[in-house]
């Protein structure tokens, strides 16, 4: 039984857009992230990213990259963020999926990384830096052992690569709202209405929009033409601005259900 | 067809060499790739272009450069004769205006009115803003702090030619920082600029790209060497940084196996001491900067820091083609220590009265190491990459002499 395709039906019967919000894991440390996304699933997530720290994380603006790097600092590594998924499985079911850059799934041993993955109740992986023309060999073993790869679009994407996308696309779609990195953003780009649409038509998933979805107002507006958003930068931000946990979680839950109420409005 | 000749015709369609290289990007980048990869392919075969190339190359760079004897230096190593190939001698000052100058003119076909760049050394940045003003481009490049620091000739010069320096404050404030800001920054930018990389790394065309336009340097040593010598060298010699000078040098010989390829990377304080640039005798497979290749990373993927004296080669990972020209053996690295170059930095200085930049000094002390050993008929060409004005503040320092 896959949680995400659960999700989703779920979330189609009851005629609401899906609400992914994505968390870097160990910032600031891995003990303060179960605590998070308690606070994130009671606060009305369908569905939690888990991001891996990297060094270099490429399509991360300032926001993540300090995250990384703080969860880095405090000794997170891709094993530990498996057995933390271990141990939320015990207590929480929502779908978990984990955003992470291609190397350190490469160290850990591509097939090893996909089992255990799924042995501790990881339901999907986001790989930025792996597109389906890396990911062949990768896919298919995901595949095989019942782990989503989660491909995603852009701006730049043109008709002939949504449609392959769209076709190995397992999960939902990502569809990255700016040419730009991750971010805090005021605005939504220009056409991207148009450009979901045109996804959609190709798609059998969901699509999603994140990058840049940073408020109620956005969220709702990106969710009038997709099935529902990713938020990210403007969480990571609040979870950085507050180190006092209680105070953090209190906002946190504040935010993330402002976000779930913009979006829940009949559509 | 034997394991050489293929190598030749690498990489495959897909940008692989071996298990190596590929586009290891974020969907945003690709299509750029992907009509760069088209728009090279077209212009590869058009001798209009190729003659833009050949005519800035040889009025504006000044090429061909001269293949010199190095008879003084030949005479106190005391083995083999050693031929010097003077990119240093370029418009510039290094090997990097071979490829600027190309993808410039790429990026001028594509429509494209602003270039980013990547540099270390400051080497690269000053080849993309001489190209950019040369062709009306506009110009902003990365570089970490660090290296604004050590190589502030060059950021003075990059400013001078009207380009824009941007600092990189993260991570390592150097080479691998600077490459992941420019990376970020044509993520944001993709429509509207063409990103210069600055040696043959990164995601598929790139690695092909940039030696094609560098392996200028070894068509020429083929020929000049022909001329002086009626016949090939034993033995070619480069730095390797992200590999492009070498890879310029060595690949119109990759097909002649009697012909032995040595790249020299930076052992920086000291294999020992964990804190070097010696990508590919010390690093292990990984993904960074859009290819998979060598790299120096720990046991949980997570990228570690290179250290060199010298900016260029101050680099935790290494062009994809000379992790595949490892795997076959068909090319050998070694690696150079801080101290080691800034002897051959002195040597080549006392004895040629040419003074070599840093990253050069790798190549000329490995050279002043085995040129003993061999026999005095056999013959070693190096690549003097650049020359070694922008160090001279850095290596006056250190030598407390104050200038
Ligand atoms: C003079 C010189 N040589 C070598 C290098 C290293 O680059 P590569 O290995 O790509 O030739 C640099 C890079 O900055 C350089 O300036």
């Amino acid at each position: 039984m896959n949680r995400i395709t659960n999700c989703f039906k779920k979330i189609k019967n009851e005629k609401r857009k899906a609400l992914v919000v994505f968390i870097t894991a160990g910032d600031p440390d891995l003990e303060e992230t179960k605590s998070i996304l308690d606070i994130i699933d009671d606060s009305g997530a369908d569905i939690i990213e888990l991001g891996v720290p990297f060094s270099d994380p490429l399509a991360d603006g300032p926001i993540i990259q300090a995250a990384s790097l703080r969860s880095l600092k405090s000794g997170t590594t891709l094993k530990k963020i498996i057995s933390l998924v271990q141990e939320i499985r015990k207590t929480r079911d929502l779908p978990i999926v984990l955003m992470t850059s291609f190397n350190p799934v490469f160290v850990y041993g591509e097939q090893q990384f996909v089992e255990d993955a799924v042995f501790v109740g990881v339901d999907g992986v986001i790989i930025p830096d792996l597109p389906p023309e890396e990911a062949a060999e990768f896919s298919v073993y995901a595949e095989k052992k019942g782990l989503d790869v989660i491909h995603l679009l852009a701006p730049t994407s043109p008709d002939e690569r949504i449609r392959m996308i769209a076709k190995k696309g397992r999960g939902f779609i990502y569809y990255i709202s700016l040419t730009g990195t991750t971010g805090v953003r005021v605005q939504l780009a220009e056409g991207l209405g148009d450009k979901v649409a045109s996804i959609k038509q190709s798609s059998d998933i969901p699509v999603l929009i994140g990058f840049g979805i940073s408020n109620p107002d956005l969220a709702r507006e990106a969710t009038k033409f997709s099935d529902g958003v990713i938020v990210g930068s403007a969480v990571v931000k609040l979870i950085e601005s507050n180190s006092d946990p209680i105070q953090r979680n209190k906002k946190l839950a504040e935010f993330i259900s402002s976000i779930k109420q913009a979006i829940s409005d009949p559509c | 067809m034997d394991d050489n000749t293929k190598s030749m015709e690498l990489p495959d369609a897909q940008g692989h060499f071996g298990p190596f290289g590929g586009k290891y990007v974020i969907e945003t980048l690709m299509p750029a790739l992907d009509s760069l990869e088209r728009l090279y392919e077209e212009v590869h075969n058009d001798p209009k272009f190729q003659s833009d190339l050949k005519y800035y190359l040889k009025e504006y760079v000044g090429r061909p450069t001269p293949l010199f004897f190095a008879e003084r230096l030949t005479k106190h190593l005391g083995g083999a004769k050693i031929y010097l190939k003077r990119e240093d001698l370029n418009h510039t000052g290094a090997h990097k205006i071979n490829n600027t100058i190309g993808s410039a003119l790429l990026a001028l076909r594509m429509g494209k009115k602003r270039v980013i760049a990547e540099t270390g050394a400051g080497q690269h940045g000053v080849a993309t803003a001489t190209a950019a003003a040369l062709f009306g481009l506009k110009c902003d490049v990365f570089m970490g702090e660090e290296d604004i620091k050590r190589q502030a000739l060059n950021v003075f010069r990059m400013k001078l030619l009207g380009a824009k320096v941007i600092a990189v404050t993260a991570g390592t404030r150097t080479l691998k920082d600077a490459t992941s800001e420019a990376i970020r920054e044509w993520i944001t930018s993709v429509e509207t600029t063409h990103y210069i990389i600055g040696s043959v790394v990164g995601p598929h065309p790139y690695p092909m790209i940039v030696r094609n336009f560098q392996r200028v340097i070894g068509d020429e040593v083929s020929e000049q060497i022909m001329e002086i010598e009626k016949r090939l060298p034993n033995l070619c010699v480069a730095c390797v940084g992200g590999g492009s000078n070498a890879m310029g040098l060595f690949y119109p010989f990759v097909q002649n196996e009697k012909i032995r390829l040595v790249g020299v990377e930076a052992a920086g304080f000291g294999i020992e001491t964990g804190k070097h640039g010696a990508t590919l005798s010390h690093g292990s497979t990984g993904v960074l900067h859009g290819m998979m290749s060598y790299l120096l990373h720990d046991d949980d993927g997570q990228v570690q820091e290179a250290h060199s004296i010298s900016a260029g080669l101050d680099y935790p990972g290494v062009g994809c083609e000379h992790s595949y020209l490892k795997l076959t053996g068909r090319a050998e690295y070694e690696s150079i220590t801080d101290e080691e170059a800034l002897e051959g930095f002195k040597l080549l200085s006392h004895k040629e009265g040419i003074i070599p930049a840093l990253e050069t000094a790798h190549a000329i002390a490995h050279v002043a190491k085995i040129a003993p050993k061999m026999n005095k008929k056999e013959i070693i060409v190096v690549c003097l990459s650049g020359r070694g004005d922008k160090d001279v503040n850095q290596i006056a320092d250190r030598m407390e002499m104050g200038l």
